[in-house]
């Protein structure tokens, strides 16, 4: 404990060397992002020409197939080869890398795997170029998937992965108590009470989605802006958020659900824990698996989602290939981005991964149906699905949304109000 | 300023070990001391001074975030504020709703951070000092003890935050125990003691380790003639062990305070961004920054700077003053105690009646 003796000098050092450690790691963010990096004023158009290497900035690659997928581009494409670059799993974290490299004007960053819900940021300051219409035709694809990628009338990245929300329900209970499936969540709720009373297992409940504090509430939970103004204090909206949370109040939905992701809702309908899931394709394959991890296969389906009054309407995901700002070799990207959204790529993409394609023919491929069964129940919550707000602050938009939801469902705010409150915000926001 | 302290302490240093006064470097002795210190000072100033400078120059700024009605583009670039970015702190633009009630998102994750470390660092000294005790007593296995009670200390942050994620869910280990559901994970008050849990178990080991330094300290003398006087346990405990521990005590909660202002990956960890009954004002600087808000962040940041600044002061001068007046007397005593036994029991004891 010799440190203690010298006393009072060393400690007030040490004790502002901490201090200002705080605020050098606090601030060292806010210095580097200092650069102004604004680019919006200037519409001198992109040379979308120069060949040579590039990277593919993209998050984690479970499936393997995108190293595949890459290699086979570089065999034809001798003048520019393409290098794999992942993100974090987390989208924040590679949102947030995209950004500073930006900032920074990586040049090697070239092609990046925007977000849907990054759209309109991504567009509006500037980190991705408007795609010129000539070169990136898009026929074919959905709709709903271009206009996700579009801002103010521009392409700013090439539709590749779309995705909607799915109700995964169990065939084996509906049949067994000859129902209908559900396409309200009233009809829902009758069901549910048929179900519940008939099985008497204290461990089933009703329905589940994602309510956890998250991107994904937004997805889950309220409706947003139709024409781009926000409009969400409506009587529908109201209702539906009134619906939610009463079905947490009365165990329909089960408490440990504000806590949940994705994941967790989807360990609990394996587990047969649920009878109505709300959740993303993905989870089909894991509940058809044979090797004793899902206890409900072959006993469940999927349908649209159900909705408060007529069939509801998911939320619109997906993930498309955008052109960075800062990138060299552009022309190289214009031929990568063509050859990601080629038919015979977006398949070899689907096989793999599960994620719906932006191209409609894909749809009815009979390898795709044969592997994946929903498909056209997928098509069509693609095609009413409601894009998420096309806001510059999606950040804010999200957590305001967030805000509301969470409070609603836990109780602690009214419905009514909180749509309220969120309307105020997003007044500000929006513009 | 760390720079400044730095210097002064280090030049006087050489200066006073120097006697040959016709060396050829003798005039230079100053300028040689700048030299060999310039390494040293040139990090120093990179990697925090310069950021620092930067932070305070950021502060005054926000980012444009104009939107251009026709192509829907962002001016970008940057607009001088002058404080507006401190002030607005005191304007409630950002209502949120926590532990405390309805208020500033600002003032929410400064009443956190405040609260957090108040509860923490009291549990941690109450345990730390109780597991020092135990660790310093002999017994077979003590080397199992210790290591055991530093295993926790030893986990990075963010891994005990993801592993008590576990145990807090609502079907995790902790739920079971309980034979309850709580949501500890879902921005509930049950959200802050899950933090405050996590925490403890954590760092408690560090303030037991630092104690347990300054128990090694004390000569096993002055209890023998304690026992010899007749005191009992709690009076030796009072009377001898905290007053002749409290210097390093001090340093050990003064170091995990300031630790505790700054805490972020536990909450961020273990209950997740936006939750803000566990929002301390680190995660709200950084989720500032991940929207682009520079300015605001930096000057939170530089309040929090100041903040964790002012504890740091408060410390040194109200308990630290005693630290050097403690420390300063037990070390001559210790000397003086190997040639006359009965010394230092009157002294410590007379210390300990003089402090209360």
């Amino acid at each position: 404990m010799t440190f203690v003796r010298p006393a009072r000098r060393v400690l007030i050092a040490a004790a502002s060397l901490s201090a200002l450690l705080v605020a050098a790691a606090c601030g060292g963010g806010g210095g580097g992002g200092a650069a102004p990096e604004g680019g919006g004023q200037s519409p001198a158009a992109a040379d979308f020409s120069k060949q040579g290497d590039i990277e593919f900035w993209t998050g984690k690659d479970t499936s393997g197939n995108l190293p595949k997928l890459i290699a086979k581009f570089n065999e034809s494409h001798p003048n520019g080869k393409v290098t794999l670059h992942e993100l974090p799993d987390e989208a924040d974290q590679q949102r947030q890398q995209m950004i500073q490299n930006t900032q920074i004007k990586n040049p090697k960053m070239a092609v990046l795997n925007v977000d849907v819900v990054w759209t309109a940021e991504f567009a509006a300051n500037g980190y991705v170029e408007a795609l010129p219409p000539d070169q990136f035709p898009t026929d074919g694809m959905l709709k709903a998937t271009i206009d996700s990628a579009t801002y103010f009338n521009k392409l700013y990245a090439y539709p590749w992965r779309s995705n909607g929300g799915l109700l995964f329900y169990r065939k084996d209970l509906l049949d067994k108590y000859s129902l209908e499936v559900p396409t309200t969540f009233d009809e829902m709720k009758a069901a549910c009470d048929k179900i519940t009373a008939g099985e008497n297992n204290p461990k089933l409940a009703c329905f589940a989605g994602q309510y956890n504090k998250y991107e994904g509430l937004t997805a889950g939970g309220v409706i947003v802006g139709d024409d781009g103004k926000p409009n969400v204090a409506t009587p529908e909206a109201t209702k539906g958020l009134q619906t939610l949370t009463d079905w947490f109040k009365d165990g329909y939905i089960p408490k440990a659900a504000i806590t949940w992701t994705e994941e967790e809702g989807r360990k609990a309908f394996q587990d047969g824990e649920l009878v109505f899931h709300r959740n993303w394709p993905y989870v089909y394959a894991f509940a058809a698996k044979t090797d004793g991890s899902s206890k409900v296969n072959g006993k469940f389906d999927v349908a649209p989602l159900p909705g408060i009054t007529q069939p509801g309407v998911s939320s619109l995901g997906g993930a498309n290939l955008g052109i960075a700002k800062n990138a060299e070799n552009k022309g190289t990207a214009v031929d990568f981005l063509k050859f990601m959204a080629s038919e015979e790529s977006e398949k070899s993409d689907t096989l793999a991964t599960a994620n719906a394609p932006s191209l409609e023919a894909l749809y009815s491929d009979p390898d795709v149906l044969k592997k994946f069964p929903y498909t056209p129940t997928l098509l069509e919550s693609i095609q009413t699905a409601k894009p998420r707000p096309k806001a510059v602050q999606y950040g804010d938009v999200t957590l305001a949304i967030q805000d509301a939801a969470y409070g609603a469902l836990q109780g602690q705010t009214a419905p009514d109000a909180a749509l309220q409150q969120l309307q105020t915000k997003l007044q500000t926001l929006i513009k | 300023m760390a720079t400044a302290t730095a210097e002064p302490r280090s030049v006087p240093a050489t200066g006073d070990g120097h006697k040959h006064k016709k060396n050829a470097l003798s005039d230079g002795q100053g300028r040689l001391a700048w030299i060999l210190l310039a390494p040293t000072l040139i990090i120093i100033a990179v990697v925090a001074g310069i950021p620092v400078i930067m932070s305070i120059r950021e502060s005054l700024f926000q980012t444009n975030t104009g939107v251009d009605p026709n192509t829907g583009l962002v001016a970008g670039g940057e607009t001088f504020v002058g404080l507006q970015n401190f002030t607005s702190i005191f304007a409630g633009e950002n209502p949120v709703q926590g532990n405390f009630g309805t208020m500033d998102r600002f003032w929410n994750a400064f009443l956190n951070t405040t609260f957090i470390t108040i509860v923490c660092v009291i549990l941690e000294t109450l345990l730390g000092v109780a597991m020092a005790l135990i660790m310093a007593k002999a017994f077979r296995g003590r080397g199992i003890v210790r290591a055991g009670i530093l295993v926790p200390w030893a986990i990075p942050t963010i891994v005990s935050a993801l592993m008590w994620k576990l145990i807090f869910d609502s079907s995790g280990v902790a739920n079971r125990i309980l034979g309850r559901e709580i949501l500890w994970l879902a921005d509930t008050g049950a959200s802050f003691w899950a933090i405050v849990i996590a925490d403890t178990w954590k760092t408690a080991a560090f303030i037991g380790l630092l104690t347990l330094a300054g128990l090694q300290t004390i000569p096993a003398e002055v209890y023998e003639a304690a026992k010899v006087d007749g005191a009992t346990t709690w009076q030796q405990f009072v009377r001898i062990t905290l007053p002749m521990v409290k210097p390093t005590l001090v340093v050990a909660v003064l170091f995990r305070t300031l630790d505790t202002l700054r805490m972020f990956d536990l909450p961020y960890g273990m209950i997740g961004a936006g939750k803000y009954r566990v929002e301390t004002l680190s995660v709200f600087v950084y989720q500032e920054t991940t929207q682009s808000r520079y300015g605001p962040a930096a000057a939170y940041a530089i309040i929090l700077f100041l903040y964790v600044l002012l504890v740091a002061f408060v410390f040194v001068r109200v308990l630290g003053a005693d630290v050097i007046g403690d420390s300063g007397v037990p070390k001559k005593k210790k000397k003086k105690g190997d040639q006359e036994q009965a010394g230092p029991p009157g002294t410590a004891l007379e210390m300990a009646g003089g402090a209360h």
